[in-house]
C-alpha cells in the first residue's frame, strides 16, 4: 500500500511535466494546426543552454531562467524563420519541416556539446520526505509540482483574461476574420508558438535532471510520452491535455514500479496505439471526428 | 478550386503520352527490359569498382528498397511513416535470427540467404499489417505521431528483451560466401553487390507494376481528396492499409539486405535518425516519383562520406574531429530537408522533371 | 452628393491564374448606401475581398477618402475606417458574444470611446445585451447578424462592406437590418457598400446600384431608377 502510494506521487510529478509538455503541443495544434514534432529537439536546445549559463555563472537558477528565455525566443525564431515559408496546403509540408529541424537541432548540439549524456543537477532534494515510515514526495517533486501549477494558471489567465489572449484564440479560430478586425494574426502564431516552445523548455527542464542526464536525444521518450497525452486528452484540449498527461505519468509510474523500467517504452506504444484505435478523438472528444 | 486545376492540360497530354506508350509494350515487358539492362550495367561497373565502392553501391541498392516503399506510401498515398527505420529493423533482426538459427544447425549453404530475405519479408510484411491498420483510422499528424512512437520504442525493444536480440550488442548474420564456382578470388564485395542489387531490382520491378497498375491510381486517388475517393466507391482504409503493407515490405527487404551487407544487426543503427533519414532522402529525391527513390538512396550513401572527406581537410583536434564527423551529415541533411521542403517541394526529381518539359517545350513542336 | 469616399479605377483580380474581375469601376459617394447587385458568380464577393485587400488586385487600384488602399495589409484596414462584415458573417463561434464584441474594438487607442460604442451596440441590439456569455454558434441567425453588425460597429468605421447580409434570414430581420443600415446612413453619416443577391431589399435601401455580370460592371445607375424604370431592369436585372 505504501508502495502504491508512493508511486502515485511520484507519477503525478512525472505526469505534471507529461502534462506541460502536452499541453505546449496543444498550443501550437490550436494556433496553427500544426503538431510540433520538433519540440523535444528545441526543448532540449533550451537545457543545453541553461547547462551553459549555469556552467558559466555557478546559478542554477540563472540558467533556469535563460532556457525559457531561449525556449521562447527559439519558438518564435523556428515560426518566423521557418514554419512561415511552409506551404500549408499539404498538411504533410509542416510535419516533414518539423523533422528536419528534429535532425538539425539534435545536429548542432551533438556538434557544439557532444553526444555524450551530461550531468544535469536537481536545484534540491530529490530524495523522498517520509511521513512514519512511508517514504512520499521529495521537495523537488513539490516544486514540478509548484511550477506546472504556476505555469498553467498563468496560461489559463493569458488566454481568458488578457486582450493578447483574446486576439490569439480569435486568430487561432477564425484567422481572416481577425484579420479584418484588425488583429495581427501571423504576431499572434509567432506568439503561440514562443509561449509553447517556452512551456516546452521548462518541461524539459523539470524532466531531464530525474532521467538520465542531458543528451541530445534526451526528449525523445518524453515527446512521445506527452504526445501520448495530448492524443488522449483529444489534441484540442488544453485541460485533456493536463489529464492525459497526469494519466499517462501515473500508467508509466505503475509500469516501472511494478513490472520494470524497461517495459515504459513498450507501455506507451500500446497505450497510443489503444487510444488511435478506440478513441481517435481522445477521451473527452464529445463529436465524433470530421470526415469530410 | 479552378486555380489548381488551370495547369491541367500539359499534365493531361503526358498522361495520356503514358497511356500510349504503355498500350505498345505491356508495362511489366517494358519494367523488365529495363530491370534487366540495369542489371548488366551493375554487373559491368562491379568489374570496374574496387571493393569499398562496390560494397557502396550495395549498400545503396538496400537503402533503394526502403526508400522506394515509403515513396509508395508517402508521395502516391499521402501517409507519412516515421516508423520506417523501425520496420527496417524488423527485417534485419529477422535475417539475423534466421541465419543464425540455420547455421546453428549446420545448414550453411548461400541458398538459405533467400529463405531468411523470405521470412524476413514475411515478418515485416505481419508487422506493418498491424500498424497500418491501426494507421488507416488515422491521418496526418495522429499517423506521424503513432509511427514516430513505432521507431522510438522498437529499438528499444531490443534492450527490453535482450535473451532474444542481446541488447545494444546486437546480433552476428552468418553469411555464406560467395558460391565457389566464381573463383577463389572472387572479392566478397562484388558478391554482396549481386546479390543486394538483384534482390533491388526484382523489388523495384514489382514496385514499378504497382505504380502503374489499378493499386497506383488507387493510391493517388486517395492521396488527392479522400473524401472524393470515398464517394467514387473507393475503400480507402483498405487502400492505405496495402499501401503500408506495401511499402513495410519494402522496408523490411531493405533492412535485411543491410543486415546481410554489414554481417550484424545492432539496434543503434535503426534509430529515429534512420526513419528521418529515410524521410528526407524520399523528400529530397522528390516525393511520389520511384526515380526519386534511386536519388534519394545515393544522398543516404554519398552525403556522409562527402562530409567525412570534407572533415578530413581541416586539420582539427580528434575530439572536434569525432563530433563533427557523426553530426555533420545529420545537420546537413535536416537543413536540406527544410529547404527542399520550402523551396522546391517536388524534390530532386521534381526539378529534373520541370528542366526536361521546360526544354521539350523549347523544341519545335512539330513532332505530334 | 459630397466627394466619393471611395473609388476603384480598372480593378482586376482573381485567385491565382484565373481571373476573376476585369476592369471595375465603381464610385461610392461618402454618406450614402451603395448596392452592389447582379448574379451568382458575378463577381461580387471577390470585389469585397478585393477591396478589403485579402486579395491583392491584379491591376487597378482603389483609393479610399483620397489614400491608395493597395499595400494595406489587411489587418491595417480596419484602423482606416473601413470595416468588412464577411460572407457568412464570420461570428467566431467558440468566442462568447461578449468577446467577439471586444474583439472587435481591440485595436482602438481611444479606450474610452470604445466603451461607448460598446454600450451603443448592447442597446441597439437589446438581445446581445441579454446573450453576452453565450458562444457565438449558440446564437440563432438574427442573432448572428445583429453581433457582426455590432462587431463592425464598435470600430466606428467611415466605410462598411457588407457581404451578402440578407444570406439565410426570415423576410422580417431583412427588413429590420436594411432599415438599420438606413439609420445608421442617416444619423452617423456612416457609408455602406453592400453585395446582394436579394435586389428588391437591397434597392430599397440603396441611394445608388451597380449591376455586376462575369466579372464586370454593367450599370451603375441611381436605385430609385433601377427600381422604377421597368425596362433597365428588365434589361439588367431579369424581372
Amino acid at each position: 500500500m505504501d508502495r502504491f502510494l508512493f508511486l502515485t506521487l511520484d507519477g503525478l510529478s512525472r505526469g505534471a511535466v507529461y502534462a506541460a509538455f502536452a499541453l505546449a503541443l496543444v498550443l501550437i495544434w490550436r494556433a496553427g494546426r500544426i503538431v510540433n514534432f520538433a519540440q523535444g529537439a528545441m526543448a532540449v536546445a533550451a537545457a543545453y543552454v541553461a547547462y551553459s549559463v549555469t556552467a558559466a555563472t555557478g546559478s542554477y537558477w540563472l540558467g533556469f531562467a535563460a532556457a525559457l528565455l531561449a525556449g521562447l525566443l527559439l519558438g518564435a525564431i523556428v515560426d518566423i524563420a521557418v514554419m512561415r515559408l511552409v506551404d500549408h496546403r499539404s498538411p504533410l509540408n509542416p510535419v516533414i519541416v518539423a523533422l528536419g529541424l528534429v535532425l538539425l537541432i539534435q545536429a548542432l548540439l551533438g556538434m557544439v556539446y557532444g553526444n555524450e549524456y551530461l550531468p544535469a543537477q536537481a536545484p534540491m532534494s530529490r530524495t523522498a520526505l517520509t511521513v512514519g515510515d512511508t517514504a512520499l514526495l521529495s521537495p523537488y517533486d513539490l516544486f514540478v509540482f509548484a511550477t506546472v501549477g504556476v505555469v498553467g494558471a498563468a496560461l489559463v489567465w493569458i488566454f481568458t483574461r488578457t486582450a493578447i489572449g483574446l486576439r490569439m484564440r480569435a486568430a487561432a479560430f477564425a484567422p481572416e476574420v481577425s484579420r479584418l478586425l484588425g488583429v495581427n494574426v501571423g504576431g499572434m502564431l509567432t506568439l503561440g508558438w514562443a509561449l509553447a516552445s517556452g512551456v516546452g523548455a521548462l518541461a524539459a527542464m523539470l524532466v531531464i535532471p530525474t532521467e538520465l542526464g542531458l543528451h541530445p536525444h534526451a526528449m525523445d521518450m518524453v515527446f512521445v510520452s506527452a504526445f501520448t497525452a495530448a492524443v488522449l486528452g483529444g489534441l484540442d484540449s488544453p485541460p485533456g491535455a493536463v489529464v492525459g498527461g497526469l494519466g499517462v505519468g501515473l500508467l508509466l509510474s505503475y509500469v516501472s514500479g511494478y513490472a520494470g523500467g524497461d517495459l515504459i517504452p513498450l507501455a506507451v506504444l500500446a497505450l497510443l496505439l489503444t487510444v488511435l484505435l478506440l478513441r481517435p478523438g481522445g477521451l473527452f472528444a464529445t463529436v465524433t471526428a470530421r470526415r469530410v | 478550386m479552378s486555380a489548381t486545376r488551370a495547369p491541367a492540360p500539359p499534365y493531361r497530354q503526358r498522361a495520356v503520352d503514358l497511356v500510349r506508350t504503355g498500350r505498345s509494350v505491356p508495362t511489366l515487358l517494358r519494367h523488365l527490359a529495363v530491370a534487366v539492362a540495369v542489371a548488366l550495367v551493375v554487373l559491368l561497373v562491379s568489374y570496374q569498382l574496387d571493393s569499398y565502392r562496390n560494397f557502396q553501391l550495395a549498400t545503396v541498392a538496400a537503402y533503394l528498397c526502403a526508400t522506394a516503399g515509403l515513396t509508395i506510401l508517402t508521395g502516391l498515398c499521402g501517409q507519412l511513416s516515421l516508423g520506417h527505420g523501425a520496420l527496417m529493423a524488423t527485417g534485419a533482426y529477422t535475417v539475423a535470427l534466421c541465419q543464425t538459427a540455420f547455421f546453428d544447425r549446420g545448414v550453411t549453404s548461400g541458398a538459405v540467404l533467400l529463405l531468411s530475405l523470405v521470412a524476413a519479408v514475411a515478418v515485416t510484411v505481419t508487422v506493418g499489417l498491424v500498424v497500418g491498420v491501426a494507421a488507416a483510422r488515422l491521418r496526418g499528424p495522429y499517423l506521424a505521431g503513432l509511427t514516430l512512437a513505432v521507431a522510438v520504442v522498437v529499438p528499444a525493444l531490443t534492450v527490453t528483451f535482450d535473451g532474444i536480440f542481446n541488447g545494444e550488442q546486437g546480433l552476428p548474420v552468418p553469411v555464406a560466401p560467395a558460391p565457389a564456382g566464381l573463383g577463389l578470388y572472387f572479392p566478397h564485395e562484388r558478391w554482396q553487390l549481386w546479390m543486394a542489387a538483384g534482390a533491388t531490382l526484382l523489388c523495384l520491378v514489382v514496385l514499378a507494376n504497382l505504380v502503374r497498375s489499378r493499386y497506383g491510381r488507387l493510391f493517388r486517388a486517395v492521396r488527392d481528396d479522400e473524401v472524393a475517393a470515398r464517394l467514387a466507391g473507393i475503400h480507402v482504409a483498405r487502400t492505405q492499409v496495402i499501401a503500408f503493407v506495401v511499402s513495410a515490405a519494402g522496408a523490411g527487404l531493405g533492412g535485411a539486405l543491410l543486415a546481410v551487407l554489414a554481417q550484424s544487426v545492432s539496434p543503434g543503427a535503426f534509430g529515429l535518425n534512420l526513419s528521418l533519414f529515410l524521410l528526407m532522402a524520399v523528400v529530397i529525391g522528390g516525393l511520389g516519383r520511384l526515380a526519386g527513390a534511386v536519388w534519394g538512396a545515393f544522398l543516404l550513401v554519398v552525403l556522409p562520406d562527402l562530409t567525412h572527406s570534407l572533415t578530413n581537410l581541416f586539420t582539427l583536434s580528434p575530439a572536434t574531429a569525432q563530433r563533427l564527423e557523426g553530426n555533420l551529415p545529420l545537420a546537413i541533411f535536416g537543413a536540406t530537408l527544410i529547404v527542399v521542403m520550402i523551396a522546391a517541394p517536388g524534390g530532386v526529381q521534381g526539378q529534373l522533371s520541370r528542366l526536361t518539359r521546360a526544354l521539350r517545350a523549347l523544341r519545335p513542336a512539330g513532332r505530334s | 452628393m459630397t466627394a466619393d469616399l471611395l473609388t476603384a479605377e480598372a480593378l482586376a483580380s482573381g485567385y491565382g491564374p484565373v481571373p476573376v474581375l476585369h476592369g471595375v469601376d465603381l464610385r461610392v459617394p461618402t454618406g450614402t448606401i451603395t448596392a452592389v447587385i447582379g448574379a451568382n458568380g458575378a463577381g461580387k464577393t471577390t470585389l469585397l475581398r478585393t477591396l478589403s485587400g485579402m486579395l491583392r488586385p491584379s491591376a487597378g487600384r482603389i483609393m479610399f477618402d483620397g489614400q491608395d488602399l493597395r499595400g494595406t495589409p489587411v489587418e491595417q484596414l480596419v484602423r482606416r475606417g473601413v470595416a468588412h462584415v464577411p460572407e457568412g458573417r464570420g461570428v467566431i463561434g467558440e468566442l462568447t458574444v461578449a468577446e467577439n464584441l471586444r474583439l472587435g474594438a481591440l485595436w482602438r487607442r481611444d479606450r474610452r470611446d470604445a466603451a461607448r460604442a460598446l454600450d451603443e451596440v448592447y442597446q441597439l441590439f437589446e438581445p446581445l445585451a441579454r446573450r453576452r456569455r453565450h458562444l457565438g454558434h449558440q446564437l440563432s441567425g438574427g442573432e448572428r447578424q445583429m453581433l457582426a453588425l455590432g462587431r463592425a460597429l464598435v470600430a466606428r468605421p467611415r466605410l462598411l462592406l457588407l457581404d451578402e447580409p440578407s444570406l439565410g434570414l426570415a423576410p422580417r430581420v431583412v427588413a429590420q437590418t436594411m432599415a438599420l443600415l438606413r439609420r445608421l446612413r442617416d444619423d452617423t453619416g456612416l457609408t455602406v457598400l453592400l453585395v446582394e443577391q436579394n435586389v428588391r431589399s437591397a434597392l430599397a435601401v440603396a441611394d445608388q446600384g451597380i449591376v455586376m455580370s462575369l466579372g464586370r460592371v454593367v450599370l451603375a445607375a441611381p436605385a430609385e431608377r433601377l427600381r422604377d424604370d421597368t425596362d433597365l431592369r428588365h434589361a439588367y436585372l431579369g424581372f
